[in-house]
């Protein structure tokens, strides 16, 4: 495929149950290759073969951005979602052969700062375990906020306190324990940048009480993948291609395409790269925007779409696809 | 309303918008000449403008062509104001301040196109984003200029071309902007004709 970023073959070298919601996968190079390198907060899309249905999910790499032995992902269960967890949960076995993407970082560090403020909220830890390890090696300045549901399905913590000590912070929610991010905010020294990953909630209250507090935005990086909602079918006719496609309720229009071997790019299939942006032709109806890239002027005059998690209800919509 | 038009240029060519008093632990203000007006201004829009001036630091130098209003600045009644001849009387004062602020101050600068640069440079140097810094043009448009051949920078160029002060060379100006250091570029207009060079047009004034 010309689309998405180029592919590894791999096999699943270690599957660890890390709590009752979450599994730490690791992959190896089938062909004992080394991986590429990559910096702290990259995803990689992982391939899944779920019984005749494509999935292909977005996980920020955890491990060591420099030991090219193998990669590591965590994947947090989501019984409720489209299903793509639950197959890695439940079907992902030690030495299963998998397919999965380059590296590509949406979440980078920005090197031009003094500091680096973290604050995780549940699975979201997972970039800043890379990150952390990378700026140890560089001598980077970090601190880590993050907050647990509970010890028990606090992944990481224990070791992370262990290793990086005072640098890292844990709040508890089942002990009332939360991050007063005000007082945190307030004094940091000039040159800090804050890094969010979390539920939507959790990184809208952080950049509200940013910029309410003075932080340009531009210091204040954050990431959130969308799974594709589901919703009800639709058509879509695909003018370049010359194809009418139906969009099934639990598909993305981006998966619909791909089924009808159109060739459409994407790379973080979660709304936040903006690689798939579309231009719409014609638009009878409402476009549900659930991505991050639009603005929303952009979302109002319904002239692009994100094909990776929009949808659409309504008469007829064509697409320059 | 920002006073100066620019010509439609390039994308390295810096474009300037107008201050706003925005939320803040402290507010740093920079400005030379003629960008007391907008400093004035900003604060005449401002929400609570007694409540900014308490947290306000304001460092000020004349302009180019030698606008002082700092009488008019001072008068303001910031927590503090410090003048300064020149951006370089004034470069050890905001690196100290920068050195000490804490995140959630807003910076602003105003007035020259070369001092607004070094601002933002200095700003950016301690770690805070580049377009953080709001800047709006006013005054003079003399241009802070790095010859390419000597690196040696001529202030207050007005004339193009002109020739660099620290190598002599015949410099056309560029609209190409370093933003690291704070300067438009100036190329040797007669390398391939050595002699044959343009009458020097005042284009910055």
């Amino acid at each position: 495929m010309s689309v998405g970023a180029p592919k590894i073959p791999v096999r699943v070298a270690e599957v660890v149950e890390v709590n009752e919601l979450i599994k730490r996968f690791r992959f190896v190079r089938r062909d004992g290759g080394a991986m590429p390198t990559f910096s702290g907060g990259a995803h990689t899309v992982v391939q899944m073969d779920d019984h005749g249905t494509r999935r292909m999910n977005p996980y920020s790499l955890m491990s060591a951005p420099a030991d090219t032995s193998g990669y590591e992902i965590s994947v947090r269960r989501d019984d409720a979602g489209r299903g793509g967890s639950l197959y890695m949960h439940q079907h992902v076995k030690v030495g299963d052969e998998m397919v999965i993407s380059n590296p590509v970082n949406l979440f980078p560090l920005d090197g031009r700062a003094k500091k680096h403020l973290m604050l995780a909220g549940g699975i979201g830890i997972t970039p800043f375990i890379a990150q952390m390890a990378q700026l140890q090696a560089m001598g980077g300045k970090f601190e880590l906020h993050y907050s647990v549901r509970s010890a028990a399905l606090g992944a990481y913590a224990s070791q992370l306190k262990a290793h990086y000590d005072d640098r890292v912070h844990l709040y508890h929610d089942d002990q009332k324990q939360l991050i007063d991010l005000k007082a945190l905010l307030r004094g940091q020294p000039l040159g800090t940048h804050i890094y969010v990953c979390g539920p939507k909630g959790m990184i809208a209250w952080v950049r509200a009480t940013a910029e309410a507090m003075g932080w340009p935005a531009l210091a204040v990086h954050s990431e959130e993948f969308l799974a594709p909602p589901v919703g009800k079918p639709f058509e879509v006719h695909l003018k370049a291609s010359g194809k009418t496609i139906t969009v099934g309720a639990a598909q993305s229009l981006l998966e619909a395409m791909e089924a009808a071997a159109v060739d459409a790019p994407y790379l973080c299939r979660g709304g936040a790269c903006g690689q798939c942006e579309t231009d719409v032709l014609g638009c009878d109806g409402h476009i549900d925007h659930n991505d991050h890239w639009l603005t929303d002027d952009q979302k109002a005059a319904n002239t692009k779409i994100m094909p990776c998690v929009s949808r659409f209800a309504g008469k007829s919509l064509v697409l320059d696809r | 309303m920002t006073k100066t038009v620019f010509e439609p240029s390039i994308k390295s060519r810096p474009v300037y918008g107008v201050l706003e008093a925005a939320p803040g632990s402290a507010h740093l203000i920079v400005a030379d000449g003629e960008g007391a007006d907008a400093v004035v201004e900003m604060l005449a829009r401002a929400p609570d403008a007694a409540d900014m001036l308490a947290k306000t630091h304001i460092i000020y130098m004349p302009g180019p062509s030698g606008c002082d209003k700092s009488a008019v600045l001072q008068g303001l009644g910031a927590a503090q104001f410090r003048s300064h001849p020149s951006f370089g009387a004034a470069a050890s004062r905001l690196a100290k301040v920068l050195a000490d602020a804490h995140m959630g101050v807003q910076i602003y600068t105003a007035g020259s196109e070369g001092m607004m640069a070094q601002v933002a440079a200095a700003a950016a140097a301690a770690g805070y984003p580049y377009e953080g810094v709001q800047q709006e043009h006013r005054g003079s448009l003399a241009r802070r200029v790095q010859c390419v051949h000597c690196k040696g920078i001529t202030e207050n160029v007005r004339t193009d071309p002109f020739h660099c002060s620290h190598c002599g060379l015949s410099l056309f100006v560029r609209d190409h902007f370093s933003r690291r250091i704070a300067a438009f570029q100036g190329v040797n207009i007669d390398a391939e004709d050595p002699g044959l060079v343009p009458a020097a047009v005042e284009r910055f004034k």
